[in-house]
């Protein structure tokens, strides 16, 4: 299992959160989440410009296997998504924290860091899993 | 915790993803199912497929029994060895399973029969056995490894017992032997050439090894559904099950009605089905825009009605999402799909999609 990116904050649904210096947060899906769903063949992103509530539908990643909705993990306005995943969904497999994030919006509230988790805390979501 | 087959250790050892299949641990892939679906389309993969059922039958009117228990007649084997696909059915025509029987002798045939319908198939054959005081033999204790892809049977080939490569290496298509200890069979589900080997369980780990060695990549059953969905080979329980008949699953052709006289179980039903003119079809659908299509999905045909998707998924060779899909009766070769509430454009296509390597249809064709 890859450690970690020390910087990130979690979800118990195996997304991850980027604060960026603008205020915006990019999101992605973990490395267990990818893993687990194998070789991804299609993202569904929704529009720039669109808004999300938090725990709302926010784009779905379908591997050979299954599809498999991610949902956003707080509310706000998509202010980007990642269009290389149309052509090359497989980067989320191979850089699941960076060249496959997939979504950025810009939250709607200030962020309430206790309903997220932070990596140990994950890491222990994960390790559960595991075993 | 699962069935485990005598090779489980040899894919944890490989690396696999171990997922529950019809109570069978058994591996989903070994890292990547995309890599594992090309190698067998351009090198060579195989296949655990242990958990697979095998019943040898013997008697002196076995040959007889096996007209009247499958729609499909064992009278078209003629030669020792000979393979025939066909579904075995209740008196209403729904299948109970899809199987494989290979003509031994006069007094023995094999089948393989699928392992998550094991338990209902061997009960079925029981009963049915009886009244023609046939033996049925269940193999559990061998092993079954299918070694698929165009240079599979090349590469393979030093890890058959050495007196009998050659005869082995000269199997026509539907065709197998006994080599030595190990049942040597030219058949497989992927559309590749290939062999299917049954070994028993203390050597089947070694003829794993040896195949690794030998340059073969070990393949997982996420790889095997959709090289299967590929050459539009039909998988059990979701193209077609009890309440299905082989006639709404594209099985017409493994349906021998000749004979006429031939009485075998669910006859009567599949004639009155036909005589109803009832006509469903069985269809390859290909998708045009974006997504994926899955199992279950509603398909729409504008003005004639809706069919469903029954084997749904992404074809690796084609790069573009391609299903089976039980249809309404009608002339037409568009429809749509009901992804998530959204209607995405499908063609209807000649199957199979893929066979030895070569995509079958043209998938750039776009509304005239």
């Amino acid at each position: 299992m890859s450690e970690l990116p020390g910087d990130l904050l979690y979800t118990k649904d195996h997304e991850w959160l980027r604060r960026e210096d603008d205020g915006s947060v990019t999101i992605g899906i973990t490395d267990h989440a990818q893993g687990a769903l194998g070789d991804l063949v299609y993202v569904e992103l929704p529009e720039v410009g669109q808004d999300v509530e938090e725990a709302g539908e926010m784009a779905v990643v379908e591997s050979v296997k299954a599809a498999s909705d991610v949902y956003a993990p707080i509310g706000g306005s998509i202010v980007a998504v990642n269009e290389d995943l149309a052509d090359d969904p497989e980067k989320i497999n191979a850089d699941p924290y960076g060249d496959g994030w997939i979504v950025r919006l810009l939250p709607a509230d200030a962020i309430d860091e206790g309903t997220l988790l932070s990596p140990d805390n994950y890491q222990a979501v994960v390790d559960e899993l595991d075993d | 915790m699962g069935s485990k087959t005598p090779l489980f250790d040899s894919h944890k050892a490989a690396g696999a993803r171990i997922v529950d299949f019809g109570g069978w641990d058994m591996p989903l892939h070994y890292g990547s199912q995309k890599e594992e679906h090309h190698c067998v389309r351009q090198n060579a993969g195989m296949f655990d497929v242990s958990h697979m059922t095998i019943v040898d039958l013997s008697g002196d009117r076995v040959r007889a029994f096996l007209q009247y228990l499958l729609a499909n007649d064992v009278a078209r084997l003629e030669d020792y060895g000979k393979a025939l696909y066909t579904c075995m059915l209740n008196a209403d025509g729904g299948v109970i399973d899809d199987l494989i029987v290979y003509y031994l002798s006069d007094s023995d045939y094999r089948l393989i029969v699928n392992a998550a319908t094991r338990d209902k198939d061997l009960a079925w054959i029981r009963e049915q056995a009886e009244a023609y005081e046939v033996q049925v033999v269940e193999r559990s204790e061998l092993a079954m490894v299918a070694v698929q892809g165009p240079v599979a049977r090349e590469l393979a080939a030093p890890c058959i017992d050495a007196e009998h490569r050659e005869a082995a290496l000269a199997l026509k298509p539907f065709y197998g032997l006994q080599a030595g200890d190990a049942f040597v069979a030219r058949t497989g589900y992927t559309g590749e050439d290939g062999w299917e080997i049954c070994v028993p369980a203390a050597d089947a780990a070694a003829l794993w090894d040896c195949l690794m060695a030998a340059g073969v990549s070990p393949c997982g059953l996420g790889a095997r559904d959709t090289l299967r969905l590929e050459a539009a080979m039909n998988l059990y329980g979701s193209d077609m099950d009890e309440t299905i008949s082989p006639l709404a699953a594209g099985l017409n052709w493994t349906v021998a009605w000749q004979p006429e006289g031939r009485d075998f179980i669910g006859r009567t039903a599949l004639e009155t089905i036909r005589e109803s003119g009832d006509r469903q079809r069985f269809v390859g659908l290909l998708l045009e825009d974006r997504g994926v299509l899955r199992d279950h999905q509603r398909v729409v045909v504008d003005g004639i009605g809706e069919g469903e998707i029954t084997s749904g998924g992404f074809s690796p060779t084609m790069g573009k999402s391609i299903a089976l899909a039980r249809m309404p009766a009608g002339d037409y070769d568009r429809a749509q799909v009901d992804v998530r509430g959204k209607l995405l454009n499908v063609r209807i296509v000649k199957t199979p999609f893929v066979r030895n390597g070569q995509v079958q249809i043209d998938t750039q064709e776009k509304d005239q």
